[in-house]
């Protein structure tokens, strides 16, 4: 009972940290390209109003399926919330092996996206799926290699482990090899949210917002939500895994989360769009080699 | 007034439909969204697809093949949502007027929150029109 209502404070937390996430992107997006911005208030009121919305499922599209994908990659997205801020919050209570049901959760939403665009009957949502799906066979493997670099260094599968190994022999980020694997965490984390360069699987300006096209209304919002979501949990898992984690206070983990998140935004606004073989051809070339590079040097306790 | 209606007017996403304009009307629309005049600041953004779309913002006199079409992605919309006719041939078909090609006005085929006339219409008069219909509706509902 505990459980489920710290799963639910938990989600919660991390959608209200995701909505002003967003918000800071979107200001931050407005400031670079000289514009005034959205008000603080924006994301909220587009939840909001998505919510208020009639939801329509498509004659074409397979019913249950495209209703409860979404539900089901929001469900996700909270547990993986749940498992980091327990840690954070009571540290100590993690449990063997939590490392990879974060892994396995964190796949969770994209494939939810995934299932979702092909029941939903559209073709260019079909486009979309194809697209988001080879995007997760490129980055998925870099990104466990990184995750495997940190494994390597601190010799044990519990993230409450890995971050009292950081605290006292210093963040991973600070040995080649840990910086190394958190440049690679970074460039997967930038695919993993659908942000450019890696925005192919709902690229507006050729398909049309590709998977979520046939998507109105609360289900949109349970979409958005999960994307806002995953921007608040990814680099927090980051900064679980190489830089320390939340350990050392409130201000220097607010930091860490500021200086993720603006590179996040800066890469995106800097960066045209690649096409998908691109996409693959750069994951599974140059940044496979770095991680492979990472854990070789992590091998030799570098 | 309700909440979902309250949401709405602060974050109105707009799906631009052109039937049949000469494409002036549709740069101006783009000229709106630059950073000069910046309609983020007003939560309106453009949407791709009508199913996320608040506001159907049509251009052009309609024509004989565009208003089955228009009629369809209106009925596509999610409600509730507002139509707005843009430039003059979405009001009254403008310089198209007594065209073989056109099969009647926008307000013809769907029904129509709001007019922009103008050819093309200035971004300051569609930020002043979107305003006006804000303000319209809030009054109605009071
Ligand atoms: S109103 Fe003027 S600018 Fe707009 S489509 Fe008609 S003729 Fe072109």
């Amino acid at each position: 009972m505990t459980a489920l209502l710290f799963y639910v404070q938990a989600s919660v937390a991390a959608a209200i940290i995701g909505l002003i996430t967003s918000w800071y992107d979107r200001k931050l997006t407005a400031r670079i390209q000289w514009r005034v911005g959205p008000p603080f208030l924006q994301p909220f009121f587009d939840f909001l109003k998505l919510l208020g919305k009639e939801t329509i499922v498509p004659a074409a599209a397979s019913r249950t399926t495209f209703i409860f994908a979404p539900l089901f990659g929001l469900a996700s997205v909270g547990v993986v919330a749940a498992i980091l801020m327990k840690q954070a919050f009571y540290p100590g209570t993690s449990f063997v092996g939590d490392l990879i049901v974060v892994i396995y959760f964190l796949a969770m939403p994209p494939a939810a996206t995934i299932i979702g665009g092909f029941a939903s009957g559209n073709p260019l949502a079909s486009t979309g799926a194809s697209r988001e799906m080879k995007l997760i066979l490129a980055y998925e493997l870099p990104f466990i290699l990184a995750i495997i670099t940190a494994i390597i260094k601190t010799g044990t599968i519990e993230i409450g482990q890995i971050v009292s190994f950081q605290a006292a022999n210093g963040s991973l980020a600070l040995s080649l090899s840990g910086a190394l694997a958190l440049a690679v965490g970074f460039i997967c984390m930038q695919a993993k949210l659908g942000f450019v360069p890696f925005d192919m699987a709902e690229a507006e300006t050729e398909i049309m917002a590709g998977t979520f096209i046939e998507y109105s209304g609360p289900l949109l919002a349970a979409l958005k939500l999960t994307k806002f979501m995953m921007f608040t949990v990814m680099p927090c898992f980051l900064i679980t895994l190489f830089m320390g984690g939340f350990s050392s206070g409130i201000i220097p983990g607010l930091l860490k989360y500021i200086v993720l998140v603006t590179l996040v935004v800066l890469v995106k606004n800097t960066n045209p769009r690649l096409r998908i073989d691109q996409a693959v051809r750069f994951f599974w070339g140059p940044v496979t080699g770095i991680a492979i590079a990472a854990i070789v040097l992590a091998f030799c306790g570098y | 007034m309700n909440w979902k209606l309250y949401s709405l007017l602060k974050s109105p996403w707009v799906f631009h439909l052109s039937t049949g304009s000469c494409n002036n009307c549709d740069i101006e629309i783009l000229d709106f969204l630059t950073p000069r005049y910046d309609a983020e600041r007003f939560g309106i953004q453009l949407v791709g697809s009508p199913r996320h779309a608040d506001i159907l913002l049509v251009t052009g006199a309609m024509n004989r093949k565009a208003a089955p079409l228009a009629k369809k992605i209106y009925n596509q919309m999610a409600k509730p949502c507002l139509v707005i006719a843009f430039g003059a041939c979405g009001c009254t078909q403008g310089i198209f007027e007594g065209s073989y090609a056109v099969a009647g006005t926008v307000d013809s085929e769907i029904p129509v929150d709001l007019y922009i006339p103008g050819c093309p219409p200035r971004p300051e008069a569609i930020i002043a029109g979107i305003a006006r219909l804000i303000s319209s509706i809030k009054e109605k509902k009071e």
